[in-house]
């Protein structure tokens, strides 16, 4: 029986760590400045949906992951995790808990023990656990449970978080980074069998990456997070519907992009790539098609790149250009 | 596979129309499901059920409950019709325009058509 997906809601969540008074070996107290990791995000998680969580390095994705699945607490402002109609804070909720699998980059294996113990853990905890298909992927990534999880590459512990996510079949299951150290065609495995088993148990899946180019199309909804804020949360289909490029004669392509605001540009000899804000008209179209330009679509990295440029290279001016509502870049 | 710079569901639109056209899928025959189409080319099922929905609204699939998808009695010839339309503009215009860049007159063009000049390639034609 497939269970119901779950879905999310925050409404102006924000996590601060660390602020605290400490002493000072002088005998004086000093307070350190809190570290905010999540800054008002405000998003919803459609149920049932591959979602995409992109953002540089502190960007706050392992926070926001780690909120749905009750390992950390907001400071301050709401959240809900749940079927359609049924959402529940997570926080100390049993019945949240259970039914929500986080596979963090670390894997929370129990270290001490053979990787098959920590399998059974899961087991146990995960009411849809499918044991077939955890044997199935274990072999598949080659995995010897007999080990402990020190004594596995990178590669081979991550292929072990990847196994206990699926198996997991939890109406909301999470993927933080879980593909460090796996090789290319490990990490092409693993999504070919999120795809499958996903297409045959349909569930929430979140799943954070660096590798954008190699997960844009397992994604149906894409989140970007920049500096502790949603920068946007959409489909990919508008996502990629902010843009378009150009591609043909320097003359021609001018001709065209007249009046759009021009979002990059690339040149090589006379030929000249320009991205575009906004959807090719039936005009621009026509125009291109007669004068040998080549119309694309914008692939999410570099619309993720050109949004979540450091201020210094202009992150501002390419939020605004790229027609991101809230105006939140570049804080 | 889908490498083009259009969306994905627009190339594999494209592919099915390809494949009515040449007779690949025959009418009534059934089409790969979004499962399939999602697990082989390593996309979202939804970007495969999107190209569907718009094949549906063109006549080329139509879909039987709980069965699937199906190539529509008359999509071939549906096909043919709009792409015959479009061949001229899209095919032979960039094309001439190429030739005109190139200074290939009509003369040379017409004796490639028309085979006098010894270097068409033979085409297969099933009307002749």
């Amino acid at each position: 029986m497939t269970p119901a997906p779950f879905g999310a809601r925050l409404d102006d969540v924000v996590v601060r760590f660390g602020a605290q008074r400490r002493m000072t070996a002088a005998g004086t107290t000093v307070k350190d400045d809190a570290t905010t990791a999540l800054d008002g995000v405000h998003l919803t998680v459609r149920p049932g949906v591959i979602t995409g969580v992109l953002g540089r390095n502190g960007a706050g994705k392992s926070t926001l992951l780690s909120l749905l699945a009750a390992f950390a607490r907001p400071t301050s402002g709401s959240l809900r995790v749940g079927p359609d109609g049924a959402l529940e804070e997570p926080w100390e909720n049993a019945w949240v808990t259970a039914n929500v699998q986080l596979v963090r980059e670390s894997g929370d294996l129990q270290d001490e023990e053979k990787v098959s113990e920590s399998l059974k853990y899961y087991a146990d905890l995960r009411p849809y656990w499918d044991a077939d298909l955890a044997g199935r992927l274990l072999d598949l990534f080659e995995v010897d449970v007999r080990k402990k999880p020190e004594a596995l590459s990178r590669g081979k512990r991550s292929a072990v978080g990847a196994t206990i996510g699926l198996a997991a079949r939890a109406p909301l299951t999470i993927f933080d980074e879980v593909y460090l150290g796996m090789d290319a065609p490990t990490r092409y495995a693993f999504y070919d069998e999120i795809l499958a088993d996903y297409a045959e148990h349909p569930r929430t899946i979140l799943l954070s990456s660096h590798l954008v180019e190699e997960v844009e199309r397992l994604f149906e909804d894409v989140v970007v997070l920049h500096r502790g804020k949603v920068l946007l949360a959409e489909t990919v289909e508008e996502m990629q519907g902010r843009g378009f490029s150009l591609t043909g004669p320097v003359a021609a392509v001018e001709e065209i992009a007249a009046g759009r605001r021009e979002l990059h540009r690339q040149r090589l000899g006379s030929t000249v790539q320009v991205t575009l804000e906004g959807a090719p008209d039936g005009t621009a179209a026509a125009a291109a098609r007669a004068a040998g330009v080549e119309i694309g679509s914008l692939p999410l990295q570099d619309l993720f790149v050109r949004l979540t440029q450091s201020p210094r290279d202009g992150a501002r001016a390419s939020a605004d250009a790229a027609g991101v509502r809230g105006g939140e870049a570049g804080r | 596979m889908f490498d083009g710079p259009e969306p994905i569901y627009v190339q594999i639109a494209q592919m099915i129309r390809a494949q009515v056209l040449a007779g690949d899928l025959a009418e009534e025959e059934q089409v790969m499901s979004t499962t399939q189409f999602a697990t082989t080319f390593r996309i979202n099922p939804a970007t495969a059920a999107k190209a569907f929905t718009g094949l549906v609204e063109e006549g080329v699939l139509y879909k039987r409950r709980g069965l699937g998808m199906f190539v529509a009695p008359g999509a071939r010839e549906r096909l043919m019709e709009t792409h015959r339309t479009a061949y001229f503009d899209d095919v032979l215009a960039p094309a001439l325009a190429q030739a005109d860049v190139l200074g290939i007159s009509t003369d040379e063009l017409v004796a490639y058509v028309l085979g006098t000049d010894g270097h068409r390639p033979p085409t297969t034609t099933e009307e002749s």
